[in-house]
């Protein structure tokens, strides 16, 4: 029996099911916390460790789905390229907003690890953290941070940001459509844009560019700041 | 649809070449989105030719990083011991992006606007 624990069909059909039950019950309940991937953690580690199947087992059998994180990323170039033209007319403030969104961003990670005395791993790990996950991952993996601490981190900030967001935003006094979504997708990428999605479609789609161009400047800057600060 | 997942892996591959170009600085695979967004803009690649494929990857991106988080199982210690640190930096910097993007996004745009035509405000 374990022969077939093991192998790559039985990994992928285990993978592949436990997402599609994060997805069911997140359409039934629409709590932030029964997101798909967090469901299908908690789903497969238990799994793996009931059948016994250890996780280099689990990493060969699951790196055909790894793999497509490579090209999902290539293909938000497209999905940058349709949401563009929101910000027609409007590139000067958003695009400023955005990148110094980034460099606080990174110098304030950077800041606090420094203060804190923690491992470079852990900084390289928490650096990507406004951009959302597959860019994260990549840039965590690029720069020899721990990808799985990046992934459970940037997820929790983006529950944080679309949970805090609007009220924090109220009390600043930003109440422009645009500055909202905009910052809601610059620090809380995809579970960001959710909720900004249910404060308006302005929200929702600037919110939607935010990710891909909050993606962008950060891997610009992270080499920056690498050298930099070394 | 094959013709749209010939581009991304097209692009996926030059972002790796521009990867190694540029001394690894950047991952390929976002010299890649980066290659394939300008590409897109200066009408090198049709959108229909590589939307199909592009909406099949990213609609359902959250299962293809499933796997990476599974490492979480290997490096739960490391969660633990430092979850000080960890909370402080996830609230702090998240905090302080939302902050600073709006207000300065705002800000701009309003001074912007008041300077192209006044009378509108």
């Amino acid at each position: 029996m374990n022969a077939i624990f093991s192998s790559t069909p039985f990994i992928l059909l285990l993978v592949l099911g436990s997402y599609l039950a994060g997805c069911k019950l997140h359409q039934k309940k629409h709590i932030a916390l029964f997101h798909p991937l967090l469901v299908a953690m908690v789903l497969i580690i238990a799994l793996l460790s009931l059948l016994d199947i250890d996780y280099d087992t689990f990493c060969a059998g699951s790196s055909f789905i790894s793999f497509l994180l490579g090209p999902s990323v290539v293909a938000l170039g497209y999905a940058l390229y349709e949401q563009i033209e929101q910000i027609r007319g409007k590139e000067i403030p958003v695009l400023t907003a955005v990148f110094a969104g980034g460099i606080v961003g990174i110098v304030s990670v950077i800041a606090i690890c420094r203060m804190m005395g923690v491992d470079e791993a852990i900084t390289s790990s928490l650096q990507p953290k406004s951009v959302t996950i597959p860019i994260a991952i990549s840039l965590s993996e690029h720069s020899h941070g721990i990808p799985s601490l990046t992934a459970v981190i940037v997820f929790g900030c983006g529950l944080l940001g679309g949970i805090i967001g609007p009220a924090v935003l109220d009390r600043c006094h930003v109440n422009s459509r645009v500055a909202r979504g905009l910052a809601l997708g610059s620090a809380a990428h995809g579970l960001g844009t959710a909720r900004a999605i249910e404060l308006g479609a302005v929200e929702g789609a600037i919110s939607g560019l935010a990710i891909g161009l909050m993606g962008v400047i950060t891997s610009l800057l992270i080499p920056v700041f690498e050298t930099l600060m070394r | 649809m094959i013709k749209g997942f010939c581009y991304i892996m097209l692009f996926y591959v030059l972002g790796e070449m521009v990867s190694l170009l540029i001394g690894k600085l950047i991952p390929g695979s976002v010299c890649g989105m980066i290659l394939l967004f300008l590409a897109l803009t200066l009408k090198w690649v049709r959108p229909r030719d590589v939307d199909k494929a592009a909406s099949a990857l990213t609609r359902n991106m959250a299962l293809f990083f499933v796997p990476a988080s599974i490492g979480l199982m290997h490096e739960y210690k490391i969660l633990m011991s430092n979850w000080v640190v960890l909370l402080t930096v996830s609230v702090v910097t998240t905090l302080l992006v939302i902050i600073v993007v709006g207000v300065t996004e705002e800000h701009l745009d309003r001074k912007l606007s008041r300077k192209k035509g006044g009378v509108e405000q």
